[in-house]
């Protein structure tokens, strides 16, 4: 039987993926569309089959149902042709310890079928892109772990492909190679590579990604942009902390008002999902303040994939603490099928 | 084909630069063998009667068969650690030729064995080891050596991959090549065991491979020593290369 060529245009495309593992369904039905030039960042927490699915689209793993395309090639049939338009940097900076980072990339380029001297020339203009040009004759075994994680981009971007899977880039890295490397991210892509990232920090999504798929369970539980996400979740956090536990729960009153869903005393903390951030902070502490409430502390933090997975499956990421969780999770699949 | 080769050979140079960067991995190759050779000529020799030959001649060959059965060990290490750092998956993720990376360890421990088998050499040739034979069939000798140092590659492949961690891989190699190795005429006639092991000794291809690298080195009689380790050596690739091409695709697609 022969398929005639689907000319979706999209960069990405997999339909009905499943993957097992003996007992372990790690993927039940996994859908992505990914239009050329833009990020799709793929949310969730470990096990969830983010990396599963990185590993089927980039042809180191077939799947047992379901099919995709990458860059228009079958990720089973057309695996060959695939990997040329491909590249991945993993979450564990496969990099060779033992060899400079010139080496490294030197390596990758004779690998993609370069001849030596433009498979070095490479090696070196990809360096100086990533501000390893000074420390790209240093075995990479002295890099710091950012460092490392510049490199195993570099590598992954060595035949320049059009599509670039990122497995959790950031896990591990200080805040500070974090955020260079959210750059030179965003710069990739100012330069029209489609990026396929998956992640577990939500603010790592919405920086970088144009649309957003939260998996869990093997299955892709909610999508939409960052702002759509977010409008499920609700507005910012306020947390408050008190040195005493009974003020807590006095708190929950008195802070009701910026909020449209009732706040949450958790020990001596309670937790506002508030209706508007602006001004917000002065209300809660002048609303504390004229019930003699004493705060120790006050933080207001953006929606973390914590309370993306609390809104759309009732439970926190790691945990399963199963309040409410079955009605919930329901709910979340009724949204996403409608 | 020429994919292949050109990947092969690439991968094997990786193989070689990064193994002087390794001090640890070197003194394997090196001075680890020479204090064999020192040990067992010093501290055994004198006790161990070989008929026919001082106890250095005797000793050369079979030091060297056993550092070459051991050769294999920076493949069984550059493999684990490589699947579990994640650069096996970079490799797969590239248009590479699918054998390359076994293909390129196999190649590197060639050149491993070659430094090995010539710091021993050079060693021996010190302590009053002499060749009795012509240039022709000392380097026959040498040949069979990195021949069953090939196969002895993919042995250590097959342990490189299924061992969780190097450190694992490491003593599941000893464990299984120490007596691999003592159980043979490496060190000692074969005479002087009790019968049982004379009868492990006299199937084990160590010993035949040792016999017939003395036979090349030392014009002892052949017997049939020269085309036993020739089957062994073919049958030991044409069992375990699969096994590892297998072991490899299995392992890698985790």
């Amino acid at each position: 039987m022969t398929q005639a060529p689907q000319t979706s245009g999209l960069a990405i495309e997999a339909t009905g993926l499943t993957k097992r593992f003996g007992e372990v369904e790690a993927l039940r039905g996994v859908d992505l569309r990914v239009e050329p030039g833009t990020v799709l960042g793929v949310l969730g927490p470990n096990g969830a089959g983010k990396t599963t699915t990185v590993r089927i689209l980039t042809t180191l793993m077939q799947p047992d149902q379901g099919t995709a395309r990458v860059a228009g090639l079958d990720v089973v049939r057309d695996a060959e042709q695939l990997r040329h338009k491909i590249g991945l940097a993993g979450q564990y900076a496969a990099v060779d310890e033992n060899l400079s980072g010139a080496e490294n990339l030197t390596m990758v380029g004779r690998l993609y079928g370069n001849k030596r001297g433009p498979a070095k020339k490479r090696a070196r203009e990809l360096l100086d892109r990533f501000r390893l040009d000074e420390a790209g004759d240093r075995l990479v075994r002295t890099y710091s772990g950012g460092m490392r994680r510049r490199l195993d981009l570099a590598a992954a971007l060595v035949a320049a492909p059009p599509v670039l899977f990122l497995d959790e880039p950031t896990t591990g890295l200080d805040p500070r190679s974090r955020l260079n490397l959210w750059e030179t991210i965003e710069e990739l892509v100012g330069g029209g590579t489609t990026v396929l990232l998956t992640t577990q920090y939500l603010d790592e999504a919405d920086r970088l990604a144009d649309n957003i798929a939260v998996i869990d369970h093997g299955t892709v539980i909610a999508e939409g942009t960052a702002d759509q996400l977010k409008g499920r979740v609700g507005g910012d956090r306020l947390d408050v902390t008190f040195a005493d536990p009974a003020h807590a729960s006095t708190a929950v009153d008195v802070l009701a008002s910026l909020s449209s869903e009732r706040p949450v005393a958790s020990g001596d903390t309670v937790h506002v999902v508030m209706a508007e951030t602006h001004g917000a902070i002065t209300r809660a502490v002048r609303a504390l303040d004229a019930q003699g409430l004493e705060a120790d502390d006050l933080v207001v933090r953006r929606p973390t994939l914590d309370d993306v997975f609390l809104t759309l499956t009732g439970r926190a990421t790691d945990t399963g603490d199963g309040k409410e969780g079955d009605k919930t999770d329901d709910q979340a699949r009724q949204e996403v099928a409608a | 084909m020429s994919r292949l080769v050109s990947d092969t050979l690439t991968m094997a140079e990786r193989n070689i630069i990064r193994l002087p960067r390794q001090p640890d991995m070197l003194l394997g190759f090196t001075v680890q063998p020479i204090m064999f050779v020192l040990l067992f000529a010093y501290v055994f020799g004198g006790a161990i009667d070989t008929p026919g030959m001082s106890y250095i001649d005797f000793l050369i060959p079979g030091i060297i068969v056993q550092s070459i059965a051991f050769g294999g060990f920076a493949t069984a290490l550059g493999l684990c650690e490589d699947l579990g750092k994640g650069l096996i998956d970079r490799f797969r993720s590239l248009p590479t030729a699918r054998a390359s990376v076994l293909a390129g360890r196999a190649i590197a421990d060639i050149a491993t064995n070659t430094l090995s088998i010539v710091i021993l050499l050079i060693t021996g040739l010190i302590i009053g080891f002499s060749f009795q034979t012509g240039i022709g069939d000392v380097l026959a000798g040498i040949l069979l050596l990195l021949f069953f140092g090939f196969a002895s590659s993919f042995v250590f492949a097959l342990i490189g991959m299924t061992a969780s961690t190097p450190e694992a891989a490491n003593g599941i190699g000893f464990t299984l090549i120490f007596p691999i190795t003592f159980i043979s005429s490496a060190f000692v006639p074969i005479e002087s065991m009790p019968d049982v092991l004379q009868a492990v000794a006299d199937a084990n291809p160590v010993t035949h491979v040792v016999d017939a690298v003395r036979h090349f080195w030392l014009g002892t009689p052949a017997g049939d020593a020269i085309w036993a380790s020739l089957v062994w050596t073919v049958a030991l690739i044409a069992i375990f290369a699969p096994l590892a091409v297998r072991k490899y695709r299995s392992a890698a697609a985790r």
